[in-house]
């Protein structure tokens, strides 16, 4: 605990020094004190907590990452009850993020159709640690599509918080891409609450950092909605990726679809753990999840955790996980065309995370992605 | 000779299923192995073409003088030997293009000539796809993936018309088509017939054998060749049903 408690006396001279330097209202001022308060009493979740039992951060943790103390303000007088909302005790890092939040705030005006990607992006510098805190409204009859990506270059410390709110008949498509440097740690949560008549649609790729986690929770809170929380994970080496999320059905009429997919090779390791609500008045809803794993080698080990809870009898529900190979009977079929073992393994793999990546709608990102894909299998598919 | 099957038996699972089969293909032949369910039609295609599964508990297999029991699927494939499958596979995120571009050129690269540059191959796939009527559409779509089960037959062919095999076997390829899809394949097949390579054709039913006739068809029941024929054997059998082969047989 001693150890511990020295990096919590780091984090306070550097959040005495941001407290002093910004020029910030009171409520957050007074917001931040609490989310530190509660990080120093709480500290970061290493040892016995069932929520990280497979992820160790003690290594990350316990490195000396900068902060920069410079904050810049930015007006959040339209979002102060989202930021309050906050659920910054979810853990030390989300407690901590928002202690030294940088905040960005994105709003989709009324019935506002925005064709253009909008296009956040994060860089974390060799050693800095950086609190990237993103607040995305969209409201009401709007419509648009977000790209979030992180891709430090160096060994960063990534701690992020996204905050959505889908209004009502609003339609917001969702692109999150982790592919910081092989050396980075990320940690990022992201929030969504969905509205009456709306539709949200987020995938979110893991490719990247050595060791990764992402807590995302989709909240339904009025009816008539649809969500799609899909995603993939592709680890090489020794990566270690971790996905918490839950989506929640606290209304009648909604449908949600989870669609995960992992590909792991060398010594990489992975984590799923999908939470499924369905709360006693959320009659007629729909809601399906799956997580499939493919292993390419015998060192990689995924512990996947779909759950669904239901307290509700008028519910079409489905849930499944999968940790296997690559089918022998696909194989075959690339071999019988010449291809070799090599080559018709790695175009098998990567048909497998097509069907998550080709969702990216944006063909910019799509063809990165596709690119990031095929080097790591070293694959050449020219058109 | 360019096909030597020389009293093989093999089975999956440590059941066995070829029970001493002979068969001799040569080039410029077509041949249709004609028999009822579980007569060990699949286990020969699958065998043939190095099914990881199948085991062979003994005989010979010589192709082009060479023991084709010794090489792996992917090398038997470069050598000329070629499947079509029943139940084609789909690769999702590979378009048929580049999936035949890159079979193509391991092919070419396996007998040292010239690999083809995506534009040069995609000249070359043009004219193939005449064979089976496919629309070039086809070949931006991935692999098999969204294809009704006459587009994935005529698929089948397609690759078969790009590899050139100099033995192609085709797996109940006629199963599952309606009339207007098995005539394409049939006559795709037909337009790739020539004195080079040979065709054999896996099928329980005789209603192929309309479209391409085989110059020699044998009948396959519990695992052996049980009677041979020419073209008029697979009539004869469509009229009195497989118990006649093997009633006939004393099976």
């Amino acid at each position: 605990m001693t150890v511990e408690l020295a990096k919590e006396v780091i984090y306070l001279k550097d959040f005495k020094k941001a407290q002093e330097s910004a020029n910030e209202p009171a409520w957050l001022r007074s917001l931040r004190e609490e989310a530190f308060e509660y990080f120093t009493e709480k500290g970061f979740p290493v040892g016995k907590i069932e929520d990280w039992k497979y992820t160790n951060v003690a290594p990350f943790v316990a490195e000396r990452w900068s902060v920069s103390r410079d904050r810049t303000y930015s007006d959040l007088e339209n979002v102060a009850a989202l930021v309050k909302r906050f659920n910054f005790s979810r853990n030390g890092f989300t407690a901590l993020n928002l202690a030294f939040a940088e905040f960005v705030t994105i709003t989709i005006p009324k019935e506002t159709k925005i064709e253009e990607p909008i296009e956040i992006s994060f860089l974390g510098e060799e050693h800095t640690a950086i609190f990237p805190h993103v607040l995305i409204i969209a409201e009401e009859g709007s419509k648009a599509t977000i790209v979030e990506t992180y891709a430090s270059p160096a060994k960063s410390f990534t701690n992020a918080a996204v905050q959505v709110v889908v209004g009502d008949n609003a339609s917001l498509t969702h692109y999150r891409v982790q592919k910081e440097s092989a050396e980075a740690f990320h940690v990022g949560t992201t929030e969504v609450t969905v509205g009456r008549g709306s539709h949200y649609d987020s995938t979110n790729i893991n490719i990247g950092a050595a060791l990764s986690r992402h807590d995302i929770e989709v909240k339904f809170t009025e009816e008539g909605s649809e969500a799609f929380v899909d995603g993939l994970y592709m680890l090489n080496g020794t990566q270690h990726s971790d996905t918490h999320s839950i989506i929640d059905h606290t209304v009648p009429n909604c449908t949600s679809h989870q669609n995960y997919k992992g590909v792991l090779n060398d010594r990489s390791r992975a984590v799923f753990n999908g939470k499924v609500f369905v709360r006693e008045n959320a009659h007629g809803t729909d809601a399906q999840q799956s997580n499939k794993n493919l292993l390419l080698s015998n060192d990689a080990r995924v512990d996947t955790k779909p759950q669904l809870e239901i307290f509700n009898d008028d519910v079409k529900c489905s849930h499944g996980a999968t940790v296997g190979q690559l089918e022998e009977e696909e194989l075959f079929y690339l071999l019988t065309r010449g291809l070799p073992e090599n080559l018709a393994r790695n175009l098998l793999t990567y048909g497998f995370a097509e069907e998550i990546i080709r969702k990216i709608g944006v063909e910019s990102i799509k063809l990165d992605l596709d690119e990031a894909v095929l080097n790591r299998l070293k694959v050449k598919l020219e058109v | 000779m360019l096909l030597e099957v020389k009293d093989l038996h093999a089975g999956i699972d440590g059941k066995e299923i070829l029970k001493g089969l002979n068969l001799r293909v040569d080039k410029g032949e077509v041949h249709a192995i004609m028999g009822p369910n579980g007569s060990g039609k699949s286990t020969l295609s699958k065998v043939l073409a190095g099914h990881p599964s199948y085991e062979v508990i003994s005989g010979e297999v010589i192709y082009e003088g060479r023991n084709l029991l010794e090489l792996e699927p992917d090398e038997r494939a470069r050598e000329g030997v070629f499947m079509a499958f029943q139940y084609p596979v789909e690769v999702p995120g590979v378009s048929n293009s580049q999936f035949l571009r890159l079979a193509y050129n391991e092919k070419m690269k396996h007998h040292g000539q010239e690999e083809l540059d995506p534009l040069e191959f995609n000249d070359h796939l043009k004219e193939k796809a005449k064979v089976v009527e496919m629309d070039p559409a086809f070949f931006k779509r991935s692999v098999n993936e969204g294809f009704s089960g006459g587009e994935k037959k005529r698929n089948e062919i397609l690759q078969m018309a790009v590899l050139e095999p100099k033995l192609a076997i085709l797996d109940e390829t006629d199963s599952g088509l309606d009339i207007d899809a098995l005539r394409i394949v049939a006559e795709g097949v037909n337009k790739l017939r020539s004195s080079e390579n040979a065709i054999i054709l896996v099928t329980h039913y005789q209603r192929l054998l309309n479209y391409i006739t085989p110059d020699f068809v044998h009948v396959l029941a519990n695992g052996r060749i049980v009677k041979e024929g020419g073209k008029e054997l697979a009539i004869e059998l469509e009229e009195k049903g497989y118990d006649w082969v093997k009633s006939a047989t004393g099976k």
